[in-house]
């Protein structure tokens, strides 16, 4: 009975490549209309530093929206993101003050983040709070921490104990002699790396399936004998790790932990997972969508700040680009339904 | 209520005489989607007062046929005309305003609003928006009346009611908006048996009112007893037509699927092997109350009930999806105590649920994913998935239940409920499931698809494995299983061999002989 015949590969229709990549692709393909719109609006701004300032302005947005990507397909949402970035820059920048190495304003940072992500994921279990409303306490419980062990100012680490950690976020690392690769600063590198783990994570490994499905149909995970609650605090807390890794990116580029900064980041990272084709009912999303709406998000501001537009209309497109890409979004599945 | 209003001794005899103009007459209707051709040539009428049954497989083109006439689906060829006039609906709304009204499988009723408001919503009255409160609870309580329905008050909340009094408040909902044609789709499919009897009830006082109605069922000893006239569809075609009263079952299956009833219930010879689960004295938070019994290897047994009996509860607690409150569950194939899903299928028990849609399966996602699920075991390498690998493996269950789909990466929603329910028994099939819990696996699924299921269940017993189907069709236990009990009020009642119970046995033994339940 469960002795299953010999595989017959042949007979089974494949499905073509494009398709699969068609949703994480949007974002990418918006962009490039959006640039080709600016670029033919404004030709001047636009030149071969462009995408090292637009990549090194997305990374502590793409970092997050890695994790976020995960609370979102599991039918989920944090709101404390933008919180924890801000107090897991002022503990990475305590201990730079304190006259630490990086390895532990690294490990500071990251672990502050471990800790607020797990506590969101152990509220949201024990107490079966939705996510909304259990993020919702946390965003102000962790701003009111980073404002604590700051003294509700930004911490400002001597110059000399920086130890070269602001090297790791320069637009233009190598005129400047910082370490770089390809051109591209440190900062910039890690995101590249932390979003292919991730995409690949979603795709191939078993918390990735065990999310997707958590996503889709809670009942029908816990009925095929998934851990819902070990699953989930898994996921929260491997966005609060991310969000602390884009907190020490924050502190790298500000080069001061300032409690009040990242102020209402986490829309920005929720925007970036949607626009790359989540859905927040669960169920649907991918990293590699996630990191193209950061980008696209990056983009948007930097062309209009080279073009000399004042926030509000960045604001106006930024929204609408959301706007948009949810619409093209709904109609899409719409059409595949039908 | 204690007991259903006796039934007249024969449906009410439609009024087509020969002058009178039908209802509603559909001709020649044909729609192709793509390369599929959903219907060609249809024709169907009705006439005032007339309950016709249109049934036929999953696929056979129902609902296309269905949606033509709800205004949801434009046909390709055809016409229809309602009371005399020619009907072309210009979608869902112009079908509702005509009196078209369609009862769907799947409830729609708000639960956060009140019963009055459900049954007027979409036909309020109003003044400039705002809402008219004179005469409108006598239109609510008109509705319910006919319905013979008073408890069912008209304040309550929507969430309060069970499934049978929510379909009621559809129908009420209808009649309220002035339908002259009822569209019920699988009306009792999720009802027990006083419910079902109801249901005809108000159905027989619908249709002496005149209104026609339309009724798509799976159960053909139902539409023998609700129904006046059939139409039978296969492929898109009508392959059958009359009075339901000039015609057999078999016949009926025969036109269906083109082969005999006698195939439904394949015997595939099996022998009982040693005990694998013993339940004792096992009770839930509400319910199962008390039951007890014995599962061994090899063998198939069924436990019937009225819906609402504990049946569902008893297999959720057993499985660990609900907590139990009293009593044991040993498993031979698990040493440890307690027992919650994770553990269970570890031990080799798997549940197939009865709510396919909103439990059973994630429907957005792929069959592959969806049937590796519970065990990915062997499909992974440091814990990342071999997709090839899931792909193939898939394909073969695929093969081996023959699923109809083009590809393992299909969504579960696009297939149709009888593949659903087949790629819900490759997930316990590939998990190497020894002790499998059935709930309903044939509910609102096509004849085909049942005779391959209810095979299916018998070469499980021939492998050794033990099988506990729970299920409302009383025609199915006793075509599969080997010992049959009935659950009432939570209480599971004695075993006995099947030969030893027939339809009508198992009827008296679920209501006990106390009348029905409201």
């Amino acid at each position: 009975m469960t002795e299953a015949p010999l595989p017959l590969e042949a007979d089974m229709v494949s499905r073509p490549l494009w398709r699969l990549g068609v949703t994480s692709l949007a974002p990418f393909l918006g962009m490039l209309l959006v640039a080709v719109i600016f670029t033919i609006l404004s030709p001047k701004g636009l030149t071969w530093d462009t995408p090292r300032y637009v990549l090194t302005h997305t990374v502590a947005v793409g970092l997050a929206a890695c994790g976020m990507s995960y609370v979102i397909i599991s039918g989920g949402i944090d709101l404390s993101v933008g919180s924890i970035i801000a107090l897991s820059s002022v503990s990475g920048a305590l201990v730079l003050h304190d006259g630490h190495g990086i390895t532990l304003a690294l490990l500071a940072s990251v672990l502050t983040g471990l800790c607020c992500g797990l506590y969101n994921g152990v509220l949201i279990n024990l107490f079966r709070l939705p996510p909304f409303i259990a993020t919702l306490g946390t965003m102000g419980f962790y701003r009111g921490l980073a404002k604590w062990f700051s003294g509700s100012s930004a911490v400002r680490p001597e110059r000399e104990n920086l130890k070269g950690i602001d090297e790791w976020m320069l637009p233009s690392p190598v005129e400047l002699n910082a370490p770089s690769f390809l051109g591209f600063s440190v900062g910039v590198w890690i995101l590249v790396g932390v979003t292919i783990v991730m995409a690949a994570m979603l795709r191939y490994s078993l918390l990735g399936r065990y999310t997707l499905a958590i996503g889709s149909n809670e009942a029908t995970a816990r009925l095929c004998g998934i851990r819902i609650g070990r699953t989930k605090l898994l996921i929260y807390a491997l966005a609060g790790l991310l969000a602390g890794l884009a907190g020490l990116m924050m502190f790298a580029r500000l080069t001061e932990g300032d409690p009040t900064s990242a102020f209402g980041l986490e829309l920005d990272v929720i925007a970036a997972v949607v626009i790359g084709g989540a859905s927040l009912s669960g169920g649907q999303g991918s990293v590699l969508g996630a990191f193209g709406g950061a980008l696209l998000m990056a983009f948007l501001r930097n062309r209009c700040t080279a073009m000399g537009l004042p926030s509000y209309v960045q604001e106006i497109i930024v929204g609408h680009i959301i706007i948009i890409a949810v619409a093209v979004d709904q109609l899409r599945v719409a059409r595949s339904r039908s | 209520m204690t007991d259903p209003a006796p039934r007249p001794a024969a449906g009410p005899q439609p009024i087509g005489g020969t002058g009178e103009s039908p209802l509603l007459t559909m001709r020649g209707v044909g729609k192709a989607f793509g390369p599929t051709v959903a219907l060609d040539d249809v024709a169907l009428s009705l006439q005032r007062g007339e309950v016709r049954a249109l049934i036929g497989e999953n696929g056979a083109g129902k609902s296309t046929l269905v949606k033509i006439l709800a205004g949801a689906i434009r046909p390709d060829a055809g016409e229809m005309s309602l009371g005399g006039v020619p009907f072309r609906p210009s979608g869902p709304l112009g079908a509702r305003r005509a009196g078209i009204a369609m009862i769907y499988q799947e409830l729609n009723i708000a639960p956060h609003l009140t019963v009055a408001e459900n049954i007027l919503l979409g036909g309020e009255r109003h003044t400039a928006g705002w809402l008219r409160t004179g005469g409108q609870m006598e239109r609510v309580r008109g509705a319910l009346a006919r319905l013979q329905r008073p408890d069912i008050r008209p304040e309550a909340s929507a969430s309060t009611l069970r499934p049978a009094a929510r379909q009621l408040v559809e129908i009420a909902r209808a009649l309220v908006q002035e339908a002259r044609v009822l569209v019920m789709d699988e009306p009792t499919s999720s009802l027990g048996a006083a419910d079902i009897d109801h249901l005809f009830t108000v159905i027989d006082g619908l249709s002496a009112e005149g209104i026609g109605i339309i009724y798509i069922s799976h159960f053909l000893e139902e539409v023998r007893r609700v129904a006046d006239t059939f139409t039978v569809l296969r492929d898109g075609r009508v392959t059958g037509e009359g009075r339901t009263a000039d015609v057999t079952l078999d016949e009926l299956v025969t036109r269906m699927i083109g082969r005999r009833l006698e195939e439904m219930f394949p015997k595939v010879p099996h022998e009982r092997g040693e005990a694998i689960l013993e339940l004792g004295e096992l009770g839930g938070e509400r319910l199962p109350v008390d039951a007890s019994l014995t599962l061994h290897r090899g063998e198939i047994v069924g436990i019937a009930g009225l819906v609402g009996s504990g049946r569902t509860e008893l297999l959720r607690v057993l499985f660990g999806l609900d907590p139990i409150r009293q009593g044991s569950v040993r498993l031979a194939t698990f040493a440890g105590r307690k027992l919650d899903p994770h553990r269970s299928l570890l031990g080799g028990m798997g549940l197939a649920s009865e709510d396919r849609k909103e439990e059973g399966l994630a429907v957005d996602r792929s069959i592959a994913e969806n049937t590796t699920l519970s065990r990915l075991g062997g499909l992974h390498r440091l814990g990342f998935i071999r997709l090839g690998a899931e792909r193939r493996t898939v394909w073969n269950w695929m093969k081996r239940l023959s699923i109809k789909a083009r590809d393992p990466g299909a969504p579960v929603r696009s297939l149709s409920g009888g593949n659903q329910q087949k790629v819900a028994l490759a997930r316990l099939l590939h998990h190497g499931v020894e002790v499998f819990l059935l709930d309903e696996p044939t509910r609102g699924i096509d004849v085909g698809s049942k005779a391959q299921i209810y095979r299916l269940i018998g070469e499980l017993a021939t492998a050794e494995k033990a099988i506990l189907v729970v299920s409302s069709s009383m025609t199915e236990l006793i075509g599969v299983c080997d010992r049959i009990a009935v659950m009432r009020r939570g209480r599971l009642g004695p075993f006995r061999p099947v030969d030893e119970w027939d339809e009508h046995a198992l009827t008296v033994s679920a209501v006990g002989g106390e009348g029905a339940r409201v």
